[in-house]
Formats: structure tokens, C-alpha cells, sequence
């Protein structure tokens, strides 16, 4: 009886094979030697970097940069500091990575829903763009651009014009700048108003459909309330905004907003790039929402235009979100390429011609890196707040 | 009264509904907006397509001896300008007489691949294994030298398309058992484990991988004892895999969370050890899924070994705007060698994305919803 009850009681493991004191061990051991490899790593940066003579230390920061930047949306000049360079590069960052985002995603959405045309030439046309310059690297379509598009633009004499505003030559695009006189304090206070309106008509509907079932066309009111009141103060506040037109002047334009080439260029590749995918993006989105919930729609008497925008465009949304979100986040990262045709962003003026000239590799690189990763961070956060938004609510 | 004795034929269909002009009505012409749609893209087609046959084929310069002859009124591309200076192109400051090295690797390679697309090739697993860990040896003692009497040709010699393949060859192969264990560690019920690779992963893929590159090539040296400036390419080349290796990761991950989570307690059921139950039942099953993720990584690392222009490394894109475009015999070709250079990426990507196409429809045998 004894030695069978003594069978039957497994025998502990020996302490060496219990997972819990194993996974323990190989914790402690992989940490060790991560942290071994840090520190082995920042000890031989500060040796190496000691032994070339190059210092460390943010102090460079307040140091005169030297040299001016041909794009900058805060005032800068070559007395400016090194500091200041970095919140150029970093704005002319943003800039190019809100305006291509915004590019990509108008041009990819038509161009996706191109693609699912009933007309065989547009889906055609659609296909072959798509083709064509999603298996092109980015860089050689932006040197395209620069390169040999945009060089071909007449000189400043001969240029391009719309109405005698608007100016297009090789060395850039030319805007009439917006100049706000006196009164126009009482435009954007209506702007306001309009808009804190349109927000409460916006939850009034929405209140009122779910008790009595009744739509109010909330798009249509919001559209014109937007854009009505503001315009009615504005003229009787005596229509206080004239425009600065940009006139020619020797050799070049003077006044005016300016578009660099380098700007146009790249805004011009990093879309047409990105929308390639956002393109397919859209399409398999619309694909993926079944055809049984566009005939149940129109069944229950929806039109064609309700049946879109209320049961296909926000089951589409769900499929399309993730992924778009991975091409805002590449097209960010992309907007980096910008240092190869010399667009003044953050690589370009910071990483490169700070670092030529202060030698500081690691706090630059390190900067540089952590405002990417901020930036990337920053979109994924965003998108996913939108996404779970748009995620199915399960009742 | 008329009874037929015999089955009458059918009428033919009435003219619009077979034929060029159905076809033309129900895909061309259905609706005022489609035929307005229709002259839109027929004039925006008229617009493109004839300037650009008329440079690229029809007043292009096939062969010239130098650039005199490709300029002039209405001439279109000079692509004699590229056959001029072709062996550059391919292999960028690689000794001429020497090409028959690197073009022997390139043939031993497509060799030991072309059987790995059949489906009835045997042992098709330890060939792949070769092509995978034997031929980088052997194509690396053939292009480099240095062995058996070849004599040594530096990396700094290296460039045009060869480099670029090589970098993208070189960079996948290394990044891939990387990015598996990677993607194994994610997984991971170890937190500590777990947090490291999470942290490793989601950097690498935070930053552009032009960032990547000048810390390799500027940092690099600064981390190890001595402080010694080695290979260029291999600076670069360390970047780019530990880079890639974060993408791969993220795709394996993808097919690990693909497999069901039978799969994984049958595994361990039999008692498998957990290395045994990884690289006998699930890493098969998992990489199978993965291959065409695994190929479109592959075309977007590919795109982008273009950025080693940067750091001085003479790629494909390099030789062509760099090196050929401050040729002072061919000056002012600029738009041709960019043509060109996109023009080989679109072969190469296009081939790619295709064959990723066809992969994913044989695999999708329901395993992935």
C-alpha cells in the first residue's frame, strides 16, 4: 500500500528544470548582459570622444549658428543660435509631413476609388499610376522632380502666371500673401460663433432624430451658417483684409507668399508616392464591406448617397484606419528623404549642417532620432484614438 | 396554321448587347458622367502618352560615340549614354577586367533559385538552406577576393546595381533570423524579455532609416574600445539589418498570432521543449503565412537602399546622379539616368510585388481568418 501511495505522488523537479526559476535566471542573465553592452558602449563613446577632442553637452545650443536658412516659418537669420536651427528644421518637418499627409490622402482617395470605376479607362488609368509609382524609390522620384521637372520651369521673367497674382517659375511658386487690416478682429469672433453654433445645431440633430427619427439636414445649415456669418460681418465691418501681390523686381518677385521649388518638389513626390498605397488602401477597404449591406441599406429605403456615406464609408473606415495609419507614420519618416534635394527640414539643417559644424554627433543624432520618434508616436496615438472612435460598438 | 417540325436556332443576341459596341456602351459610355470621364482620360492619355514614346523610342539616341551626337533640336533620350558607360552602372568602380567574378555569383545564384520556384524540386529545404547560409560565403570570396589567388577588390570599389543588390541581399538574409527571434521574444511571457524587444522593435521602426544611417556611419566608430574607423559598407550595412530586422519582426509576429493556439498546446502537450515546439510546429506553419509580408519587406528595404547615397556609398542611384551626372564627357544627362535607374528598380519591385501577389492567393488555404 505504502510504496504504490509513494508512486503516485509526483516527485518535485529539481529546482534547475522549474520554468519559474529558469525564465528567472535567463531574465537576469539577458538584462546583464544588455546593460553590460550599454555601458560597455557609452564608456568607449566618452573615451572616443575625449581622445578626438570633440565636447559633449547641450552648452552648443546657444551657440551662433553662422549660416541662414532658406525656409523658415519663425524669424531667423545666420545670428541666430543653434537651437534656433533646430526649431526651423523641426517646423519645416511638420509642415511638410501636415501638407503631405493632406495631399496624399485626397489624391489616394480618388485615385482608390478610381480604381473600383465602372469605367474601364479611369479604373485603368488608376491601375497603371498606381503600378508605375509605387515600385519607383521615393528618392528618384523626388530627384525627378527637382531635378529635371522643375529646372524646366521658365525663369522669373517669362514666368507662369494666373490673373497676374499667381506666379510659377524655377524658382518657385508665387502666392498673393493675405494682409488683415483693422476690423477683421470681428470676422474671426464671428468664425467662432459660427462654429460653437454649428457644434450644438450638430448634438440638437442628433438629439432629435434619436427621439423623433426625423433627419435635419445638419450639413447643409452648418455649411451655410459657417461661411454666411462670417461673410455678412465681414462686409458690414467695411471688408477689411486686401491682398499683398507678389511683383517682380529686378530678377526676382518680392512680396507675396513663396513656395520654394525644394518645398514643391518634395510635397509633389511624397504624395503622389504615399497616395499609391492609400490608393489600394481605400480600394481593398471598400472591397472588404460586403455587397449584402449596400442591398439591405437600399432595401430599407435609403438613397444611393445615404447608403455611401451612413453604412459603406464607416464599415470601409474600420479596414482602412490601421493601415493608413502605418502610411501617415512612413510618410513622416519619408519626409526626412527632403536632405537629398536640400529642403531645409530637420535632417537637412540640423543633422547635416549643424553637425558638419559643431562635430556633436551624438547629441545631434540622438536629438534628431527622439523627434521622429515623438512625431511617430504622436500620429499612432492620434490615429488610434480616431480609430477607436470609428470601432465597431458592440451594444 | 405553321408548326415547325425541327428546334428553330437561336436568334443572334441583338446588336448592343455583344460585342465592341456593348462592350464600349456598358464600360465607356453608361452614363453622361462616365462619357464625360471617358473624353477626360482619353485627352489626359493623348496629353502624356505620345511626348513620352516620342523620347523615350522614337527620336531617342541609341548609339553614339559621344555626347555631340545626342544633342540638337528635337533629339529625345540619349541612351547612349548609358551604354557607354554600362560597366559603371553595374558595377560602379569595380575593376573591368575582373567583372566575370561578380557575374559568376549573380549566375550561380539564379541557378540555385530557379529550382526553389518549382513545386516538385526535391530536397528543396536544404537547397534553400544553401542558397540561405553557404552561397553568401561563396559569392563574398568571389566579389571581395582575397582566396585563392583572386586578387582583393575593396568595398569602396564596390557599387552600381551589384551593390545595391548586394546590400539588399545581405541586409534581408541577416535581418531575418534576427527579426524571428525578435518576434519570438514579443511574445514572450518573460516581462523582462518581453520589454526589451518591444523597446529594440518600436524603436527601429520610429525613426527614418536616413537617421539610421548617419548614426552608423558617424556613431558607430565611437562605440567600440579604439575608436577605429572600419568598412564604410559594413557600417552601413550593420544599420540597415538591425533596421530591417525590426520589420521582419513585425510580419513574423503577424504569422505567430496567425497560427491557432492549438497548434501551441499540442506542442507542448507532447513535450516539446519550447525551442523544439518553436522550430518544429509553429515557426514552419508561421513562416509559411508570412512569406509574401516577408517579400514586401523585402521591396520596400530594396526602395530603399537608394538613401546610402547619403552617406556616401555609390549604389545604383549614386553612380547614376553622382558619379555619371559630374561626368564631364556626358554632361547634362541628367533626366536619362534617373529614367534609367527608375526604370531597373520599377523591373525589379514590379517582378517582386507580382510574385507576392501569386504567393498570397496559393497560400490562402484559410489558416489566416
Amino acid at each position: 500500500m505504502n510504496d504504490s501511495k509513494n508512486e503516485l505522488t509526483p516527485s518535485k523537479p529539481p529546482f534547475w528544470n522549474n520554468p519559474k526559476y529558469r525564465a528567472l535566471v535567463f531574465q537576469v542573465v539577458l538584462i546583464s548582459i544588455v546593460a553590460y553592452f550599454l555601458f560597455s558602449v557609452i564608456q568607449n563613446t566618452l573615451g572616443n570622444m575625449e581622445a578626438r577632442g570633440i565636447s559633449t553637452g547641450f552648452a552648443f545650443l546657444s551657440e551662433t549658428s553662422g549660416f541662414d536658412i532658406l525656409q523658415k516659418l519663425i524669424p531667423y537669420s545666420s545670428e541666430s543660435t543653434y537651437g534656433d536651427t533646430f526649431v526651423v528644421g523641426l517646423l519645416n518637418t511638420l509642415l511638410i509631413s501636415a501638407l503631405g499627409i493632406v495631399f496624399a490622402t485626397i489624391l489616394g482617395f480618388i485615385v482608390g476609388i478610381a480604381r473600383l470605376s465602372n469605367n474601364w479607362l479611369i479604373a485603368k488609368i488608376a491601375l497603371v499610376y498606381i503600378e508605375i509609382f509605387r515600385n519607383i524609390p521615393l528618392l528618384i522620384q523626388m530627384l525627378f522632380w527637382y531635378l529635371v521637372v522643375l529646372r524646366a520651369m521658365p525663369s522669373a521673367r517669362d514666368s507662369f502666371s494666373l490673373f497676374d497674382s499667381f506666379f510659377l517659375n524655377v524658382r518657385g511658386l508665387y502666392l498673393p500673401a493675405p494682409v488683415l487690416g483693422d476690423g477683421f478682429l470681428y470676422t474671426s469672433i464671428a468664425l467662432i460663433i459660427a462654429l460653437v453654433a454649428v457644434f450644438v445645431l450638430k448634438r440638437w440633430a442628433k438629439h432629435r432624430q434619436e427621439k423623433t427619427g426625423k433627419a435635419f439636414p445638419t450639413v447643409w445649415v452648418s455649411l451655410g451658417l459657417l461661411i454666411l456669418f462670417p461673410l455678412f460681418v465681414f462686409l458690414m465691418s467695411g471688408a477689411p483684409l486686401s491682398w499683398e501681390i507678389p511683383e517682380l523686381k529686378g530678377f526676382n518677385f518680392q512680396g507675396g507668399i513663396t513656395l520654394i521649388p525644394e518645398l514643391f518638389a518634395l510635397l509633389l513626390a511624397i504624395s503622389i508616392y504615399t497616395a499609391t498605397f492609400i490608393a489600394e488602401i481605400v480600394r481593398s477597404g471598400i472591397e472588404a464591406v460586403n455587397h449584402g449591406q449596400t442591398e439591405a441599406a437600399l432595401s430599407v429605403g435609403l438613397n444611393r448617397s445615404q447608403t455611401l456615406r451612413l453604412v459603406v464609408i464607416p464599415q470601409a473606415m474600420r479596414v482602412i484606419i490601421p493601415p493608413m495609419t502605418s502610411q501617415y507614420l512612413n510618410l513622416a519618416k519619408n519626409s526626412s528623404l527632403a536632405t537629398a534635394i536640400g529642403y531645409p527640414d530637420i535632417v537637412s539643417v540640423f543633422m547635416g549642417t549643424t553637425l558638419n559644424q559643431t562635430g556633436q554627433a551624438v547629441e545631434i543624432i540622438a536629438m534628431t532620432m527622439a523627434v521622429y520618434l515623438v512625431l511617430s508616436l504622436t500620429i499612432s496615438l492620434f490615429m488610434n484614438w480616431y480609430n477607436a472612435k470609428m470601432s465597431l460598438v458592440e451594444r | 396554321m405553321y408548326v415547325t417540325d425541327h428546334i428553330l436556332p437561336a436568334l443572334p443576341a441583338p446588336s448592343d448587347s455583344k460585342g465592341v459596341l456593348h462592350w464600349l456602351k456598358t464600360n465607356l459610355f453608361s452614363s453622361p458622367i462616365n462619357i464625360v470621364l471617358t473624353l477626360l482620360g482619353l485627352l489626359l492619355v493623348y496629353k502624356i502618352l505620345p511626348p513620352i514614346i516620342d523620347w523615350v523610342f522614337i527620336n531617342a539616341t541609341w548609339t553614339a560615340d559621344n555626347s555631340a551626337e545626342c544633342k540638337g533640336e528635337e533629339k529625345g533620350a540619349c541612351w547612349a549614354f548609358i551604354s557607354n558607360r554600362f560597366g559603371q552602372v553595374m558595377y560602379g568602380f569595380y575593376p573591368p577586367e575582373q567583372f566575370w567574378r561578380p557575374n559568376l555569383a549573380g549566375i550561380l545564384l539564379i541557378l540555385l533559385t530557379i529550382p526553389l520556384f518549382f513545386e516538385k524540386t526535391p530536397k528543396k529545404v536544404i537547397l534553400g538552406g544553401f542558397v540561405l547560409v553557404v552561397f553568401p560565403f561563396i559569392a563574398f570570396v568571389l566579389i571581395h577576393g582575397g582566396y585563392f589567388g583572386l586578387s582583393t577588390i575593396e568595398t569602396d570599389k564596390w557599387g552600381g546595381l551589384m551593390l545595391t543588390l548586394i546590400i539588399s541581399f545581405v541586409g534581408i538574409l541577416c535581418a531575418l533570423p534576427l527579426g524571428i527571434i525578435l518576434a519570438l521574444g514579443r511574445r514572450s511571457n518573460m516581462p523582462i524579455v518581453k520589454s526589451i524587444c518591444v523597446i529594440f522593435i518600436e524603436f527601429w521602426r520610429g525613426v527614418p532609416l536616413i537617421t539610421v544611417l548617419f548614426m552608423s556611419s558617424v556613431m558607430l566608430p565611437l562605440f567600440f574600445s579604439g575608436g577605429t574607423d572600419f568598412d564604410k559598407l559594413a557600417r552601413a550595412m550593420i544599420g540597415i539589418i538591425l533596421f530591417q530586422s525590426a520589420y521582419v519582426a513585425e510580419v513574423v509576429r503577424g504569422g505567430l498570432q496567425a497560427i491557432p493556439k492549438g497548434q501551441y498546446e499540442a506542442a507542448v502537450a507532447m513535450g516539446l521543449s519550447y525551442w523544439k515546439s518553436m522550430f518544429l510546429i509553429i515557426l514552419p506553419q508561421a513562416l509559411k503565412l508570412v512569406i509574401p509580408g516577408l517579400v514586401n519587406t523585402f521591396i520596400a528595404l530594396f526602395k530603399d537602399t537608394t538613401l546610402v547615397l547619403t552617406i556616401g556609398l555609390f549604389d545604383l542611384l549614386a553612380i547614376v546622379e553622382n558619379v555619371l551626372g559630374s561626368d564631364s564627357a556626358w554632361l547634362g544627362f541628367h533626366t536619362e539616368g534617373l529614367v534609367f535607374a527608375a526604370f531597373v528598380f520599377w523591373m525589379f519591385c514590379f517582378a517582386m510585388s507580382r510574385y507576392s501577389m501569386s504567393l498570397e492567393r496559393k497560400l490562402h488555404t484559410g489558416h489566416t481568418h
